[in-house]
């Protein structure tokens, strides 16, 4: 499951953040900001039209990931809450 | 070594309030320029001691990571890691976290501390991290990460007084660096060190949510922006307009005064009076919009809203090929494109950046009001349209209308058109809301005023004059009975460029008046009264210009004339604030090269269409 299917309010749990191509700096700064295995994540908002981006809590911090950017966000399934 | 040498730089994430503590711990000593080669902001202040001593202070750009993705970060890292070819290494490093976001800002400390150079930490907004109820045992984390850790709140008077007396304290010494171990994961060590030293309640109360809630909802959120800008449109014209009057009838006033000490009708009395005090006044005019502006713009960036317009309004952008973060920049650009410019600055990406900038003039500005408003009213007959409408405001509506869409379309052409077709992220934080501080207000709103008086001042000054030159030289010859500017060298310009727009429907008037024109978009209207002959102030000069050329031109010229100045870039001192905010004379080329392109094709259009059908 993807962090970009992740419903409103809805939270998980990372599981790892994939490389959608080689030296994908998207997917290391993603790593850098605190999406990286076990930390839980929560879809806070989706925006208008279409809920692209969406605005994601880790930790204390609320990043807006536009979908292809939350894509890389790989979640473990059974986690969902 | 003495103290005046001792270099320190502060870093941090953005949104720790690193700037904040720079301007507390360094008030009005600041010194704002470009590092060398790049558009990047360099901020550099002194720090002035109850010691007695003085240090130089270097706010770099905010960063999460070492691993820069733009310009910005790059100059960060250069600089921590004494890599920058022109900067030397800091004698000391201040990392400023955000005591409540510890989680995300304690991974970028250990980066910063694996580089092994003297360092600091300042645990910053320490008041807000006490109101949550977040205990932080600063001896335990001190011991741990080996280096100073000194609390502070950059929001109060006294709030970074433990950091400067640490650093009085470490001056002279021989500096140990932290010690931090340089291969375990970093997520890892930040999870370990928050377990040994912070104690967060499971309920850490967050009004953000509750502000959220309604700020960003689909519906709410979209209305409570509309009515945001709708407010500061109505404030940027309300209050700017009388100041703009009273600004331009005192610089014309002190004009005629100095003047007044040269012999009338000379050369001298001229280049004072429309030279020198006509360009102060077109630099000074611009003053009470971007100082207005840029007011409402640093409260809600400092609010912490200007990013959820962003997110709010991301989609629609991005389609276009911009970004959220250009809304903003957009919108100022209705009041006039040098605010909206330079408001560019809050968008990190440089790509998206440029986009921005070079659409920015599509916007219409205020300027362009004059012009519309003579045209339409010479040659658009006051009719009902549907009922309700009137036709008149229905085509100055259609004119602004016309821009948003040529904007977009340019974006969007230049989204396809360019080789670097990689993904460029949003990844952006939204922060806490927080009250904005005064100080950091006021002084963000001085250093703006200052770029533009000084950089961009300068230029349009210089232009102006040169285009003094241009219509008064050489004066007409003894006996002469057409307007004195006929016979200039602008005249001459004008019309040797009467073959290029013939086709486009200007007559020689129009050309002859579109090279001082060039100067602002409004100068175009006391232009045409001086190549039609006529004298007095703007207003009188409209009212008799109207019925004139609604008489000796065709509809269709009129017509052309409009569509020509949604594009065309009449107007200097966008230019020379590209030219500023690039920090490339490319840029300007490119710029001033497609709208006259795109102006002419359009008008071309619309003249010959317009032909065939009356």
């Amino acid at each position: 499951m993807q962090l970009s299917d992740l419903p409103k309010g809805a939270q998980a749990v990372v599981d790892a953040v994939r490389d959608a191509h080689d030296n994908d700096a998207i997917a290391r700064r993603l790593r850098d900001l605190g999406f990286v295995a076990g930390e839980t994540v929560r879809v806070v908002a989706r925006a208008p039209l279409g809920g692209d981006p969406l605005l994601v809590q880790v930790g204390y911090t609320r990043f807006a990931l536009r979908r292809a950017e939350a894509d890389r966000v790989l979640l473990n399934a059974g986690a969902t809450a | 070594m003495s103290a005046e040498s001792l270099r320190i730089a502060l870093v941090g994430n953005p949104n720790c309030g690193k700037t904040a503590l720079f301007n507390l711990l360094t008030g009005s000593r600041q010194k704002v320029a470009n590092y060398a080669g790049v558009t990047v902001e360099r901020k550099e202040g002194r720090l002035l001691a109850p010691s007695g001593r003085s240090y130089r202070l270097l706010d770099l750009p905010g960063t999460y990571s070492l691993d820069a993705t733009s310009p910005d970060e790059a100059i960060t890292r250069d600089i921590c890691s004494g890599r920058h070819a022109e900067e030397p290494a800091p004698d000391l490093i201040v990392c400023v976290a955000d005591a409540t976001n510890l989680r995300l800002h304690l991974r970028f400390v250990l980066e910063v501390a694996r580089l092994g150079r003297p360092m600091v930490l300042a645990l910053n907004m320490m008041d807000a991290a006490r109101r949550r109820g977040i205990d932080i045992d600063v001896a335990a984390l001190e011991q741990q990460l080996g280096m100073p850790v000194v609390e502070t709140v950059a929001v109060h008077r006294r709030g970074a007084a433990a950091l400067v007396e640490r650093i009085d304290r470490l001056h002279g010494q021989s500096q140990a660096s932290p010690s931090v171990d340089p291969d375990a994961d970093l997520h890892q060590q930040v999870r370990a060190l928050i377990d040994a030293t912070v104690r967060v309640p499971p309920q850490a109360s967050r009004i953000d949510d509750a502000i959220d809630r309604w700020t960003l909802h689909p519906v709410f959120g979209l209305a409570i922006l509309g009515v945001l800008m709708f407010f500061i449109f109505q404030a940027v014209f309300s209050w700017a307009v009388p100041l703009m009057d009273g600004i331009d009838f005192g610089v014309g006033w002190l004009g005629t005064q100095v003047a007044g000490l040269m012999p009338a009708h000379s050369a001298m009395h001229s280049l004072v009076t429309d030279g020198i005090f006509g360009g102060l006044g077109t630099v000074l005019v611009f003053l009470p919009q971007i100082l207005i502006l840029f007011l409402f713009i640093l409260v809600l960036e400092e609010s912490g809203y200007l990013p959820r317009a962003a997110f709010l309004l991301d989609r629609l952008m991005f389609k276009a090929g911009l970004t959220g973060r250009a809304f903003i920049p957009l919108l100022s650009s209705f009041a006039c494109a040098i605010p909206g410019i330079m408001a560019t600055r809050s968008i990190s990406d440089p790509r998206d950046r440029l986009t921005t900038i070079l659409v920015a003039p599509l916007m219409t500005c205020s300027a362009r009001l004059p012009v519309y408003t003579l045209l339409i009213a010479a040659f658009i007959p006051r009719r009902t349209v549907l009922g309700v409408m009137n036709l008149q405001g229905l085509v100055l509506f259609g004119l602004y209308v016309f821009g948003i869409v040529s904007a977009m379309t340019v974006a969007f052409v230049m989204k396809k058109l360019r080789r670097d077709k990689s993904e460029h992220a949003l990844l952006m934080e939204l922060p806490s809301y927080r009250v904005p501080h005064v100080r950091d207000v006021a002084l963000g709103l001085w250093q703006r005023v200052k770029i533009f008086l000084r950089r961009v001042g300068g230029i349009i000054l210089a232009l102006t004059v040169l285009l003094w030159v241009l219509s008064s030289f050489p004066s007409p010859p003894p006996g002469a009975t057409g307007p004195a500017i006929d016979y200039s060298l602008a005249g001459r310009l004008g019309h040797a460029l009467q073959h290029i727009f013939a086709p486009i429907g200007f007559n020689w008037q129009i050309s002859v008046a579109l090279v001082p024109g060039l100067a602002a978009r409004e100068v175009a209207v006391s232009a045409l009264g001086t190549v039609y002959a006529m004298s007095g102030s703007d207003t009188a000069v409209a009212s008799h210009l109207g019925p004139l050329i609604a008489q000796q031109w065709p509809l269709a010229t009129a017509l052309s004339l409009l569509v020509w100045y949604v594009f065309a870039p009449q107007c200097m001192s966008t230019l020379a604030v590209i030219r500023r905010e690039t920090n490339s004379w490319r840029n300007v080329a490119i710029a001033a090269g497609y709208l006259f392109g795109l102006a002419y094709v359009a008008s071309l259009i619309t003249f010959q269409v317009a032909r065939l059908l009356s």
